[in-house]
Formats: structure tokens, C-alpha cells, sequence
């Protein structure tokens, strides 16, 4: 065999998608109620008493925000499970006696998880469609964020499953630490609503900007310049991929 | 024959620091059956995790059909078939897909002739479009036999095949292990049974605390180990062995209630019909009779004895 493993790619990816589609209906119905009820509350409830925000509508302001939130979420869960669940099972012997390269499993792997997050993102902007007119301003700029984000936080869930020795340590990092820093982040408000110390404490999360780089593609305008988020989505990426390719390379968690 | 699997001076200390391994050399010829006996924890599992990739080695190296299993892994690992010592599978998977996936993952094209024969081979193609949970633990295992063999291995790694099946499945088990051995796949099993050893293997390497003890060919091991004891339940406490018994190797065991004689098994003559004869004659009464295999233990400490006294 000579050049990349091409057929294990494909053989992990569809076998990761297979595994989703079992649990197909909550994998798609949970998305949509859940995008459904924050508009309920969010959008209607209290978006009635709302002005607008920098002459976007609330309830059309928050939809860039569920998506990220949505997608953050999935993205870290899917890719995170899809590791973690064969070092549970023991089936991970089959994986690492396979003639396959570290960026081969990460390809597969992430590339199926991401495939998930981006759908769900989807049918949440679908979804919400139904609730409030939106209109992109930069739909291709929408498409290729997504993309990113999707690969980034997947990324990021395969480093938390190679990491996580329990399940506990599997959900704490989503739990405690992206969850708080997607609600500040600006998921739901303008980070320009807030007043002096926490505006610019606010800056020191990342989550910030990437919720303002993709409200940028929406409506043309976010809480910080569009190129900052641009640097953020590279970096993270970047960061991920070192940690992943370190992992691999020393055999951090899964090599004895 | 050409060596197919090269092990020189391999060593692993786990990251407790424990030395599973002390500078094994091992060289295993193409097409044989080759079984690793020893007791718990001496080293087997490890040493073929090794080389099938799943623990990194701390020293020493190892080639698969001529290639470096680190600098060259993708070419030795395509050669090796592993199935391992624990049970694990993708339980809510269908058995086809799940073997599908694994020849998948070797990199080799689509082949439904070749799985159909290796699922009917190992009489799971009637279960093919189960689930894997719905099925018992020897199809689990026989499933993991499935998938090693999807990929046409050269090499096919047994870790315990029999631990924890029953009679029947283990007779299976053998056979199938013959057949495969026509078909000129190599194959290397662990065992804790002499027996097993003995029913299966060309060569036998014994292993013990992290050190390989010595590889024998079968006969010749057997020959050596093949001893048997047995005890004879006098109905009468003996105080001494008589006389008339000096020819037999015999000993009295449980204050003289018991009479124990070491016999080969492959002699010509084991010597127990005429001990048993000359026990009329002499009319020292028994109740009960009893054969016992040298257990592993036994031949460990008499390697190890071997070894002091050499
Ligand atoms: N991950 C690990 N960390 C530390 N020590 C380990 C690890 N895995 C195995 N060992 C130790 O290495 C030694 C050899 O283990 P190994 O599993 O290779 O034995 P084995 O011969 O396969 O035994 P068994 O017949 O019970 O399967 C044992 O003492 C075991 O406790
Ligand atoms: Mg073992």
C-alpha cells in the first residue's frame, strides 16, 4: 500500500455517521426544540420588551448566536464520544494495530463529527426561519464560518476524548468551561451592552470572537472587527492541530 | 523457511516503572504455528501488543514481513491479524458491517465473496445481519476472529483463543486454527494449557516474568515435559517403600497413605499396568487411582531449576 490509507478514512467516517444515524430522531428533533424554545422565551417573551439591538430586531439578533451555541456543543460532544467511546470499549485495539496515520483517524474522525455539527447548524437556521425573516449578508463568508467552527471545536472535542479518562471528565469541560464562556460570549446580548469592567474582561474571551465573527456574516456588522475573528478561528484551529499531532506522536493516552 | 516476524533484545517498562519485558529475542518462521505458554502476567499480552502496535516498545526492535513495525508500520501492520484477550466490539454494530469495516480499515477494496467465506468459515454467516450484542460470547469471539481475518493477514495473532470457551467451541477453535495454517497464514497463540500447546503448535516458547525461557520444537518440549504422576490411594499406610518396588520411581506422600510415581506418558512402556500387577503380587491394596499432567508450574520450576543448575 502506498500513499494515505484512503479507505480507512472512509471506512471510520461512514462507520462514525452510521453511529449517528441510529440515534437520528433525538440527533435532529433536540436541535430544533431547543432552538424553538429560546425563541419562545428569547425571542418572543422577553424580545417583545427589547429594543433593538444596533437596529437588528432581538429575536433576529440571537439566531447567529444559537447556531454557534448549538454547534459549539455538538461539535465537542460528537468528536469527543467518537474517541472516547472506543478507549472505553477496548475497541481501540483495532484502530491502533490498523495500518492507518494519526492525520488519517483525525480526518475520519473529526470529519464525520464535524459533518454532524454542520447539519445540525443548519436545520437550527432552518428553524429559525420559521420564527423571525433574517436575510445573510455574506452567505459564502456564512458556509465557510461554519465549516471552520465545525472543524475547530471538533478538533477540540477529539483532544477532550484522547484526554478524558471517565465520563465525568468527558462532560466537565463542556459543562464548566465553554458552556459559561458561550452565554457571556455574547451568545444572546452585545457585548457593547455591558459596562466598563466587564466590557473589556469580556475581551479576553475567545468565544466572543467568533459569536461576532459569525453575526458579522449575517448582518454585516459584529462586536469586534471581522479580522480579529478571522486570527481567533486560525488560531484555535492551529492550536488544536499541534495538540492533536503531539498526542499522537508521543502516544499521550492511547499507546501503553 | 524465511523468518516472517524478527524480535531482537525487546524490552517494556510501563509507565508504573514495572518491567514487563527483559530483552526478548524471538524469531518466528513463515507459516508456523507458534503458541507462547505462561502463567499470568508473564509477558505475553505485552509482547504481542508490541507488535501489533498497541504499546510502544521501550527498547529493542521488531520487524513483520521484512518491515520495521515503527519506522515501516504501515507495511507490518498490513501483514498482522490481531485478535486479542479481552472481548471487544461494537455491540450495536451488524456482525457483516462490523468485519466489513475492519477490512475497510486495513485498506483493502471491497470484497463480499472473500467475507461471506470467512463468515461462513466461521459459522456466522446464519448471524450475519445480528447485532453483535444479540449474540453469545463464543460468536463475540469467533466475530473477532472474523475481523482479524478480514484483511487477509500473513500473520494472524491468537491472545487466549479458548480462555473462557467451552469444550466444543475450544475442538472448534483448534480445527479452525488448522485450517488456517493450510491456507499458509502463520499463527502465534497464548496459552496457559499444555494441552493446547500440544494439540496446536509446531513450536512452543515458554515465557515467565518478562523473559522468554526457551522455544522448542513441540515434540521435542513434550518429550522433556511429558510426565505424568500418579497417586495411588493405598488402602494400608505404608511405612517404606518395599524392596520389590525399586525398579518403579515411587515415593510415599501423606504419611504413607499415598504412593506417588512419576511416569513419561511417551515412553514405550509407562510402567503403570506392571506397578499396579506387582502391587497385587506384593498384595498392597489401593482404592483409588489418580493421574495428574505436569502443570506449568511444575515446568517452570524444573526450567528454572534447569537454569540454576546449569
Ligand atoms: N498498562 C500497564 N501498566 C503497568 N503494568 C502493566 C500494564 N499492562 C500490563 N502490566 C503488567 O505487565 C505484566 C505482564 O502483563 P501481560 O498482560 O503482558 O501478561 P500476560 O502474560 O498476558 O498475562 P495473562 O496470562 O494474565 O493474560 C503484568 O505484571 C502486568 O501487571
Ligand atoms: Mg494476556
Amino acid at each position: 500500500m502506498s500513499g494515505p490509507n484512503l479507505r480507512a478514512i472512509w471506512a471510520i467516517y461512514t462507520f462514525e455517521l452510521h453511529r449517528f444515524r441510529r440515534t437520528l430522531l433525538t440527533g435532529l428533533l433536540v436541535p430544533v426544540i431547543t432552538t424553538s424554545l429560546y425563541f419562545v422565551v428569547f425571542g418572543g417573551a422577553i424580545g417583545s420588551r427589547m429594543t433593538e439591538i444596533d437596529g437588528i430586531p432581538y429575536a433576529a439578533f440571537i439566531v447567529p448566536g444559537l447556531i454557534m451555541m448549538s454547534m459549539f456543543t455538538e461539535s465537542i460532544f460528537n468528536a469527543s464520544f467518537g474517541i472516547y467511546m472506543p478507549k472505553f470499549t477496548g475497541t481501540i485495539y483495532e484502530l491502533l494495530s490498523a495500518p492507518v496515520s494519526a492525520a488519517e483517524t483525525v480526518t475520519a474522525y473529526v470529519g464525520a463529527a464535524a459533518t454532524k455539527a454542520f447539519i445540525v447548524g443548519i436545520i437550527i437556521f432552518a428553524t429559525a426561519h420559521l420564527f423571525v425573516d433574517i436575510s445573510v449578508a455574506h452567505p459564502v463568508a456564512m458556509i465557510a464560518f461554519m465549516v471552520l467552527i465545525a472543524i475547530s471545536f471538533c478538533l477540540f472535542g477529539f483532544i477532550l476524548g484522547i484526554w478524558a479518562q471517565s465520563f465525568e471528565q468527558l462532560q466537565v469541560i463542556p459543562m464548566l468551561i465553554i458552556m459559561p464562556m458561550t452565554f457571556l460570549g455574547g451568545a444572546f446580548y452585545s457585548i457593547h451592552m455591558l459596562a466598563d469592567p466587564w466590557r473589556t474582561i469580556t475581551l479576553f474571551n475567545p468565544i466572543v470572537y467568533l459569536i461576532s465573527g459569525f453575526r458579522w456574516t449575517f448582518f454585516g456588522k459584529g462586536d469586534v472587527g471581522i479580522e480579529y475573528s478571522i486570527a481567533f478561528i486560525a488560531a484555535m484551529l492551529a492550536l488544536c492541530l499541534a495538540v492533536v499531532g503531539w498526542m499522537f506522536r508521543s502516544g499521550y493516552r492511547l499507546k501503553k | 523457511m524465511a523468518s516472517i516476524i524478527t524480535i531482537s533484545g525487546l524490552t517494556k517498562s510501563y509507565a508504573s516503572g514495572f518491567q514487563a519485558l527483559k530483552g526478548v529475542d524471538l524469531s518466528i518462521e513463515e507459516g508456523e504455528i507458534f503458541a507462547l505458554l505462561g502463567p499470568n502476567g508473564a509477558g505475553k499480552t505485552t509482547l504481542i501488543s508490541i507488535v501489533c502496535g498497541n504499546v510502544r516498545p521501550s527498547g529493542g526492535g521488531v520487524t513483520v514481513a521484512g518491515h520495521d513495525i515503527i519506522r515501516s508500520y504501515r507495511g507490518a501492520r498490513s501483514a498482522i491479524g490481531l485478535v486479542p484477550q479481552e472481548l471487544s466490539t461494537d455491540q450495536f454494530e451488524r456482525v457483516i458491517d462490523t468485519v466489513a469495516f475492519s477490512r475497510g480499515l486495513f485498506g483493502k477494496p471491497r470484497n463480499d465473496a472473500y467475507i461471506e467465506k470467512v463468515l461462513r468459515d466461521l459459522s456466522l454467516w446464519d448471524k450475519r445481519n445480528s447485532k453483535i450484542l444479540e449474540l453469545s460470547g463464543g460468536m463475540k469471539r469467533r466475530v473477532m476472529i472474523a475481523k482479524a481475518l478480514s484483511h487477509e493477514p500473513r500473520v494472524l495473532f491468537l491472545d487466549e483463543p479458548t480462555a473462557g470457551v467451552d469444550v466444543e467451541l475450544r475442538r472448534d477453535m483448534w480445527k479452525l486454527i488448522g485450517e488456517l495454517r493450510e491456507t499458509g497464514v502463520t499463527i502465534i497463540l497464548t496459552t496457559h494449557y499444555i494441552e493446547e500447546a500440544e494439540e496446536m503448535a509446531d513450536r512452543v516458547g515458554v515465557i515467565n516474568k518478562g523473559e522468554l525461557m526457551l522455544v522448542e520444537d513441540k515434540d521435542v518440549l513434550m518429550r522433556k515435559l511429558g510426565q505424568k504422576t500418579l497417586t495411588i490411594a493405598l488402602t494400608e499406610p505404608l511405612s517404606a517403600v518395599p524392596d520389590h518396588l525399586a525398579e518403579w520411581d515411587v515415593s510415599l506422600k501423606a504419611e504413607g497413605n499415598e504412593m506417588e510415581y512419576l511416569f513419561d506418558t511417551r515412553a514405550e512402556r509407562t510402567g503403570v499396568s506392571s506397578l499396579l500387577r506387582k502391587l497385587g503380587d506384593l498384595g498392597i491394596g489401593y482404592k483409588d487411582l489418580n493421574t495428574r499432567q505436569s502443570s506449568l508450574e511444575d515446568i517452570f520450576v524444573s526450567l528454572v531449576h534447569r537454569e540454576q543448575m546449569a
